[in-house]
């Protein structure tokens, strides 16, 4: 009689038990592949930032090099967020709300830095405003500097972050629909009343992400910088420029100590996108 | 405040939404636009409210010409299907919206802002409801708030847009009968569109029948259902039957009857349709004469109050359809299969050949 009755426990055991293997298992890959190829570096990062003490850190942040590039990275990300707001949240309005001609051609340009490697778009600049650009020498005969100068970071920073805020706005915008904008017009509200009271609430979190990821990139990009700022340093180079020159240089400490800033710009980013990510769904579902 | 449409016409790309439509609303009527959907129903609401610009033709408010005036100025309520509340806004600040946003020379006090949302919520009894999200509240409060923030502008005309079409059967049975009372209270111009014959016939005290962007009639709930004017508005109040045959010297042959038609006199062989009412249609053991004809019972439903029967007919490829009550089914006690003679007590002919 026992026979058949442990059959049918260890029957019963095994259904559930083999998923379960599976199930760690994939679990245990993903956590594996996640501290090997981000964790343990973002460790790495800040160990051999702090390797010789807080102190040493701290000065490293403070060397005038280096803070020239902090300063210049918070410039070029304080023009090129508030531009890529206006632009995306203008972009957005047009394309969710209204219908017009040559609008899937707008939707298709907005996604070009995307499809664009940064380098290429760092070299367009180049060849318009360099030397032997279109108007480099025009621009050089009235002494203005575009390329290897402030301006032309910003440039290739605008060009390289601005899909951010629109792509995030588009389907949120488009999901919502228009009626609630009609609603408000038919209720004698006029049209910039209708933007900031009633469309811009509804969008708002989804600006927010938008924002966010921008800054990141704004603060962290490199390629399109690399091309034109010129390495001139305390002068062209950005955070991100600034921890490979010190990297080549073997100044360990100090490269990996400019990069944990990065590092922290990194977490705040993913935390505030997160919380952002979460209320964009709230936004939606309280249709 | 009466509206008058006159010679409206609109054109999405190559389809016509409406085609040379004119209307007269009379002050302080609720009035139906029926129709199927893609008839110009929304299209004609949505030009009437300035939120979509004719093609041609004009607008009338009061005898005043509206075409060319913004939707801001036109001071229409406009109640959506979808209620399109602000999501972000409490129940209180929705109904307030309208009030709001007036510029400063107009717009009225904070006290008399509340004292007015108050009243509002209390007409449309959600007054516990001021501080809640339009996300908490059900399909039926949503609407019941949109439709006091619409009031809220004290609007010459009150438009709504399909705007039971959302709500379940029940919800919706229950907010029409409120909304024919609230009419009844406030009697403010009012302009809705439905697909839903029953919810026209139920709150309307005129309804305008449309179809492919055009007027097909327009008359008291009574006027269109008892006196269509055309096939159409018959197929589309209510069940009906068809019987093909011709007409000739005022009298049309359809199958196997016989009907007087003087109005087709100087028609000549000409084909015509029958069209009866299911309910119209008595069914009979015994031939009493000859205006029955010989058919058989196909299939039985039970639909509540009345019971539906299918029946074939000789030389009819469809079956016809009747309804019958609970008890005159069950005093006849009819069987499938078995044959009986159908009486149409109202036949309505038409020569043009429509179809549907």
């Amino acid at each position: 009689m026992s026979a058949p009755l442990t059959t049918a426990v260890r029957q019963k055991n095994h259904a559930p038990t083999e998923p379960q293997v599976v199930r760690w298992l994939l679990i245990g890959i993903a956590l594996i592949f996640l501290t090997l190829f981000l964790a343990l570096p973002l460790a790495a990062v800040f160990s051999q930032a702090f390797e010789k003490g807080f102190s040493v850190y701290l000065a490293a942040l403070r060397e005038p090099d280096t803070m020239s590039s902090i300063k210049l990275t918070l410039i070029t990300a304080a023009v090129c967020v508030p531009l890529n707001l206006f632009f995306g949240v203008t972009a957005a309005w047009a394309i969710a709300k209204f219908s017009f001609p040559g609008k899937n051609l707008l939707i298709t340009l907005i996604d070009l830095p995307f499809s664009v490697s940064p380098v290429i778009s760092g070299l367009i600049y180049v060849l318009i405003f360099g030397l032997q650009g279109w108007i480099g020498p025009w621009l050089q005969a009235h002494d203005i500097r575009i390329v290897f100068a402030v301006p032309g970071i910003i440039l290739a920073t605008i060009f390289v972050t601005f899909p951010f805020v629109a792509r995030e706005l588009i389907p949120l915008m488009e999901a919502q629909g228009k009626e609630e904008e009609e609603a408000a017009l038919v209720l004698g509200a006029t049209g910039l009343q209708t933007f900031f009271r009633v469309t811009l609430p509804n969008v708002k979190w989804g600006i927010i992400y938008g924002v966010i990821l921008c800054n990141a990139r704004a603060m962290g990009e490199f390629g399109a910088v690399s091309v034109v700022s010129g390495h001139i340093r305390g002068m062209t180079n950005t955070v991100p420029l600034h921890v490979e020159i010190l990297y080549n240089e073997y100044n360990y400490t100090a490269a990996f100590a400019v990069a944990s800033l990065l590092a922290f710009l990194a977490l705040i980013t993913l935390m505030v996108k997160s919380i952002a990510e979460w209320k964009v769904r709230q936004q939606l579902n309280n249709t | 405040m009466g509206i008058e449409i006159e010679n409206i016409s609109k054109h999405f790309g190559d389809f016509s939404a409406l085609g040379n439509v004119s209307l007269t609303v009379p002050s302080g009527e609720l009035v139906a636009l029926l129709g199927p959907s893609g008839c110009g129903k929304t299209t004609l609401l949505r030009i009437i409210a300035g939120l979509e610009t004719a093609d041609s033709g004009r607008i009338l408010f009061n005898g005043e010409d509206t075409t060319r005036s913004h939707v801001r100025e036109r001071k229409v309520g406009f109640v959506f299907q979808h209620y399109a509340l602000f999501r972000h806004m409490t129940v209180f600040d929705n109904v307030a919206f309208g009030l709001t946003v007036r510029p400063k020379s107009t717009r009225p006090s904070r006290e008399e802002i509340r004292k007015k949302v108050t009243e509002l919520l209390h007409l449309v009894q959600l007054e516990n409801m001021a501080n809640r999200y339009p996300s908490q509240l059900s399909g039926g409060q949503r609407q019941r708030i949109a439709l006091a923030r619409a009031l809220a502008v004290e609007p010459q005309v009150l438009l709504l847009d399909e705007p039971f079409g959302a709500l379940d059967a029940q919800v919706r049975a229950e907010l029409r009968r409120w909304l024919r009372k609230l009419h009844d209270e406030i009697h403010v111009t009012s302009v809705f569109v439905t697909h839903d014959q029953e919810e026209a016939l139920e709150v309307a005290d005129r309804i305008v029948v449309m179809n492919r962007g055009k007027v097909e009639q327009v008359g008291t709930p009574d006027q269109v259902y008892e006196h269509p004017a055309s096939p159409f508005v018959l197929n589309f109040l209510g069940n009906v039957n068809l019987f093909h045959g011709r007409i000739s010297q005022g009298q049309a042959h359809l199958g196997g009857l016989q009907v007087d038609s003087k109005g087709y006199a100087g028609a000549d062989d000409t084909p015509a349709v029958g069209y009866v009412r299911s309910h119209d249609i008595e069914i009979e053991r015994d031939r009493q004469d000859d205006s029955s004809i010989k058919a058989v019972v196909r299939t039985i439903l039970k639909l509540g109050p009345f019971v539906r029967i299918s029946l074939a007919i000789e030389g009819n490829s469809e079956f016809i359809e009747a309804e019958l009550t609970r008890d005159t089914y069950k005093h006849l006690n009819l069987q499938q299969g078995e044959q009986v003679y159908v009486r149409p007590r109202r036949v309505r002919v038409f020569v043009e050949d429509f179809q549907i």
